[in-house]
């Protein structure tokens, strides 16, 4: 039953993912949107598996939830008319293949280098919200920290460029 | 009921959630019908007019004329609208304010038995409030497809105005509990209301978490003053404009099951949930009766706050919407992120 359902989960994340990026049906990029957040909760679904509620939970809430309505938001404003169906050609595919490449490389670095389905993780990862809260704060201090600071530089970068007089 | 005790636990679990979730589906249903009724009746008294009283004693069956009309009314769909999502947004308005109610604790037991079948909770989950926030983050997408797919101004603005209006009070919305939880130290639901019955109702400890939770819950269910998204003077009806016969009924509904959902979380939160604190009646109930009697106090509880929804929104003339968002950004997060960091304090300087 277990292993029926992550490969449920797993297979939807994947063609929802597939579909964002390919998008067959129209090419309004509203659809997209819509297959990222299907696509969200079909990952929020591994979470469960995992027992990580907690993230489950703030999968949803952030990206489905908030992030990717602002996407609707920003696509709805700008009135984007039915996307012309994009060529790859030239120096654009190069770069494609290249950063695609480049992304791959490291995530089959990290998944062989970080032991994985050496022993099952399933019960490692299960802890209430307590744990993973003093997690953050003592071992993971500083990359938490890091982090914050750099959203609070690109929100400061946001509000900058939003404002119409440079000078 | 001896062949409770045959049954193997994930068959005992598979019925008696069937069980609950009919339960509180079918006392949802009728209450958001009455909950209409209720609105139409308040309104007229509020305006010194009779309201709706012919159908029925006292006008009681009105609801079931107006369920009845709304299904046999002409579906039209109009030929400009997007019509997959067109479909899709009602339905998606009304099942978030649905799954909500699945972890909300609506009793304590029926009856002696302490076991999870007995618990009156659909789903007693441990990060219960982060779940209820997740899914009313969601209700934003019917709004905001039904005003993409209506493919006309008016809709679209009222979706617009959705989209920024329940992302901008979901941020007030959840750090105003934040306080509560470092209270508590829990996110369990049913964990939250045992707190509660030790230490006194939250309200009395967080007054300001309180109010700008109920304020964020007008916002969040698009009710008066709140309710830029379908104001009448600016967009016709807002997102729902294209819609006719039982779609529009179901945003109707959607808004109704919305505003219960939020005064279910909110009777949890901030008012003790199922508990009274006299009689005894904040002790889990140890007969069938008891457990019934602790069912109708919450409901008791929320048929309150669904007054107060009702009142407020024929006694108080709309916000514009620049005022709105200074409301929510310049007044209520800064008001929320002190009320934080004051608990924080304080419970820094008890604990010391």
């Amino acid at each position: 039953m277990q292993d029926l359902l992550f490969y449920f989960f797993a297979v939807l994340t994947l063609i929802f993912g597939f579909l964002v990026v390919v998008n067959p049906f129209t090419r309004s990029p509203v659809t997209s949107a819509m297959f990222l957040v299907l696509s969200i909760i079909s990952m929020s679904g591994l979470f469960v598996m995992l027992h990580a509620f907690f993230l489950a939970a703030i999968q949803i809430l952030v990206y489905s939830g908030a992030v990717i309505v602002l996407f609707l938001f920003v696509i709805m404003l700008m009135d984007l008319k039915e996307e012309a169906r994009s060529t790859f050609q030239g120096i654009r595919l190069t770069f494609s293949l290249l950063l695609a490449g480049l992304f791959a490389t490291v995530l089959i670095g990290v998944v062989l280098t970080s032991g994985l389905g050496a022993e099952p993780v399933v019960l490692t990862l299960e802890g209430s919200t307590a744990v993973l809260g003093e997690r953050l704060f003592n071992a993971y201090i500083i990359p938490f920290e890091i982090l914050s600071v750099l959203l609070l530089v690109g929100m400061v970068g946001v509000v900058l460029l939003s404002k119409k007089n440079l000078n | 009921m001896d062949w409770v005790y045959y049954l193997t636990p994930s068959q005992e679990f598979l019925v008696f959630s069937i069980v609950k979730v009919a339960l509180v589906v079918g006392l949802l249903l009728p209450m958001i019908a009455y909950s209409v009724m209720a609105e139409r009746r308040i309104s007229a008294w509020i305006q010194g007019r009779v309201g709706p009283n012919r159908v029925g004693p006292f006008g009681l069956l009105q609801p079931i004329a107006d369920g009845i009309k709304s299904l046999l009314k002409e579906d039209f769909v109009p030929d400009h609208v997007r019509k997959c999502y067109f479909w899709l947004a009602p339905a998606l308005t009304l099942i978030p304010s649905f799954l909500v109610l699945a972890v909300v604790p609506f009793g304590s037991y029926l009856g002696p038995e302490r076991e999870a079948w007995s618990k009156m909770v659909i789903a007693d989950l441990n990060i219960g409030i982060l779940f209820t926030f997740g899914i009313v983050s969601l209700s934003v997408y019917g709004i905001v497809l039904a005003g993409y797919a209506s493919n006309s101004k008016y809709s679209f603005l009222g979706g617009i105005r959705a989209t920024a209006q329940m992302i901008s009070y979901e941020i007030s919305m959840g750090l105003a509990v934040i306080p509560l939880f470092m209270l508590t130290g829990v996110l369990n639901l049913g964990e939250v209301i045992a707190y509660q019955v030790e230490h006194g109702w939250l309200i009395w400890k967080q007054p300001i978490s309180f109010i700008l939770f109920l304020v964020a819950a007008f916002a969040e269910t698009n009710r008066l003053p709140f309710d830029l998204p379908e104001s009448e003077t600016e967009l016709v009806s807002g997102y729902h404009t294209e819609y006719s016969s039982m779609k529009f009924a179901l945003f109707f509904l959607g808004e109704y099951a919305a505003m219960i959902a939020v005064s279910a979380m909110m009777v949890t939160l901030f008012f003790g949930g199922w508990t009274l604190p006299i009689f005894g009646l904040d002790q889990p109930a140890i007969t069938f009766f008891g457990g019934l009697l602790h069912i109708m106090i919450f409901l008791g509880k929320v048929l309150v706050f669904m007054v107060l929804f009702i009142w407020i929104r024929w006694m108080l003339p709309r916000f514009r919407y620049d005022q709105l968002m200074d409301l929510g950004w310049t007044r209520f997060l800064p008001l929320a992120f002190v009320n934080i960091i004051v608990t924080a304090a304080w419970l820094w300087a008890q604990y010391r």
